[in-house]
């Protein structure tokens, strides 16, 4: 039996994973050669080792996690690579979508702008972490109830960012979710459910 | 992405050594803009110096007026008093961005963004700011969002900042600490004019950093409003905004600011539309007049004549605004 039959066949995850993983590697050798051709600013600067991993304690969803990590790792990279925590979504991956959004000691960040590094000590939300067990949160449940999502990408991002809208206004009028719900793009257009989602947890709430 | 080394700075000291003593060192605070530029290979750092343990978070109101934020106060920063003595400030840090990146954005990184120019952020453009001496791609490519104001043969880019245009208006120091000291830099005079060296966007040394913003005391902050023109209702930058400021006694406007955001690669102070406005009375002709007095000597680049009618149109409205 060769290494092939033996090994049992990979989950549609692992599938994916590994597929991104080997277009990110040609995409960052794409990106390297045009950087070195066209931007000598970063190309001219010192050559610098190869990067050192450096460790990083921080508190995720209510449990202690240390992880050894390159610098260059973003936030979202470690939880959804290094623990296994695939609710924050990479989706533009530059700030602009809203797919990533976790909580840092309860406030609503973008994960996937920002390094890992930089968090210890921190305390991270995902949306992994805002169910009570199987009693899902008052924000996840006004989602189900509003059909507050189409294809679900964008969802958890959403649901995680109107917990922080919550903590940061808990009793927005309509145009002000609009407003603060604004960090976050749903390419299916749910934003009419997902609006109304917003309103009934704060209703709910009050 | 370029490896880097990277420090958690414990004081203020230890990130300025490692920034006078290493050239490749820059710092970091909210990253919500240099992660994206190093990610592109925009900005390629050697060493990342994090100085979100500094401190350097607080509101502080001075004994004899003003207040001073910390460069690490948030974008996000919501205190009550600071929304009534400096309405247009607090109204331009909530017209900025996202929610999420307010929470991690800092005061002193708003500062120091950069611009959002497509041929800065792209490396296979040339790019005078990017790369000093090899061209700028959009002179000749699209130009509907650059400069109208200050531009040179060099450099046509504008400053995305709404935070340092409400700065401008209500004259703010920028307060810097360096190897050599401190210093204390008017924001007019922090942000610099691509002339022959775009390169250079700031007063800021190597070897400094931004440790707050100072907001002196003022006749006309109470009285002072925001208004931003984008191409959707939110979280997006600016293609015309104006931060004014007022103060009108017996009728008449004794004294009054106006900066405009989205014109000029630094937050444009209009001193023509502020003496269109002091000594005259606060109504529609006034207020007519300093928004032609604002755009007058634009110098509009190929695609964005329509910004010099947007100043005009967004100085009204933000004068009207202020009832």
């Amino acid at each position: 039996m060769d290494e092939t039959t033996r090994e049992s066949p990979p989950s549609r995850r692992a599938f994916l994973s590994r597929s991104l993983t080997a277009g990110a590697g040609l995409a960052a050798l794409g990106g390297t050669g045009t950087a070195t051709a066209a931007a000598p600013a970063v190309a001219a600067a010192a050559a610098v080792d190869p990067p050192e991993t450096l460790p990083v304690s921080l508190t995720v969803n209510g449990r202690r996690r240390t992880l050894r990590t390159d610098p260059r790792t973003s936030l979202l990279d470690a939880l959804r690579e290094d623990l296994g925590l695939t609710g924050p979504k990479k989706g533009c991956n530059q700030g602009a979508c809203g797919a990533c959004t976790v909580l840092l000691d309860g406030t609503r960040i973008l994960s996937c702008i920002t390094f890992a590094v930089m968090f210890e000590g921190a305390e991270i939300t995902t949306v992994e972490g805002l169910a009570d067990g199987d009693r899902l949160h008052p924000v996840q449940r006004a989602f189900v109830e509003h059909d507050g999502f189409q294809c679900g990408f964008c969802t958890s991002g959403q649901i995680t960012s109107a917990v922080g809208l919550l903590a940061e206004n808990p009793r927005p009028s309509t145009a002000e979710i609009k407003e603060l719900m604004s960090g976050n793009l749903c390419r299916c257009a749910a934003y009419p459910n997902i609006v109304a989602a917003v309103e009934s947890a704060a209703e709910g709430r009050s | 992405m370029r490896p880097f080394h990277y420090t958690r700075a414990g004081d203020v000291a230890e990130a300025l050594r490692i920034l006078s003593q290493d050239e490749g060192a820059a710092l970091i605070a909210g990253g919500t803009d240099l992660v994206t530029l190093m990610r592109d290979g925009i900005s390629g750092p050697s060493h990342l110096v994090d100085v979100n343990g500094l401190g350097l978070d607080e509101v502080r109101w001075l004994p004899g007026g003003g207040v001073r934020l910390g460069a690490m106060c948030r974008n996000a920063a919501n205190d009550s008093r600071l929304r009534r003595a400096y309405p247009v400030l607090s109204e331009a840090l909530r017209s900025g961005a996202s929610p999420q990146i307010r929470n991690r954005a800092s005061v002193g990184g708003n500062l120091l963004q950069q611009t959002r120019c497509t041929y800065f952020r792209l490396p296979e453009f040339a790019c005078n700011r990017r790369n000093a001496g090899s061209g700028c791609s959009a002179l000749q490519g699209d130009s509907h969002a650059q400069a109208i104001f200050g531009a040179s043969s060099q450099c046509v880019a504008v400053h995305p900042s709404d935070f340092s245009v409400a700065l401008q208006a209500l004259d703010a120091v920028v307060l810097t600490e360096g190897t050599r000291g401190r210093r204390r830099i008017p924001v007019d005079q922090f942000f610099r004019l691509p002339g022959d060296t775009p390169q250079v966007t700031t007063e800021l040394r190597r070897d400094e950093l931004i440790v707050g913003v100072e907001l002196p005391d003022s006749p006309f902050a109470a009285r002072s409003h925001y208004v931003k023109f984008r191409e959707r209702a939110s979280y997006a930058f600016a293609l015309v905004s104006a931060a004014v400021a007022v103060e009108v006694r017996s009728g008449t406007v004794r004294s009054a600011r106006v900066a405009l955001g989205g014109v000029a690669a630094k937050p444009w102070r209009s001193q023509a539309a502020e003496e269109a406005l002091v000594g005259a009375r606060l109504n529609e002709e006034t207020i007519a007049a300093a928004g032609d007095a604002a755009a007058r000597g634009a110098q509009p680049q190929r695609h964005n004549a329509y910004k010099v009618e947007l100043v005009r149109r967004v100085v009204r409205q933000a004068l009207s605004e202020l009832g």
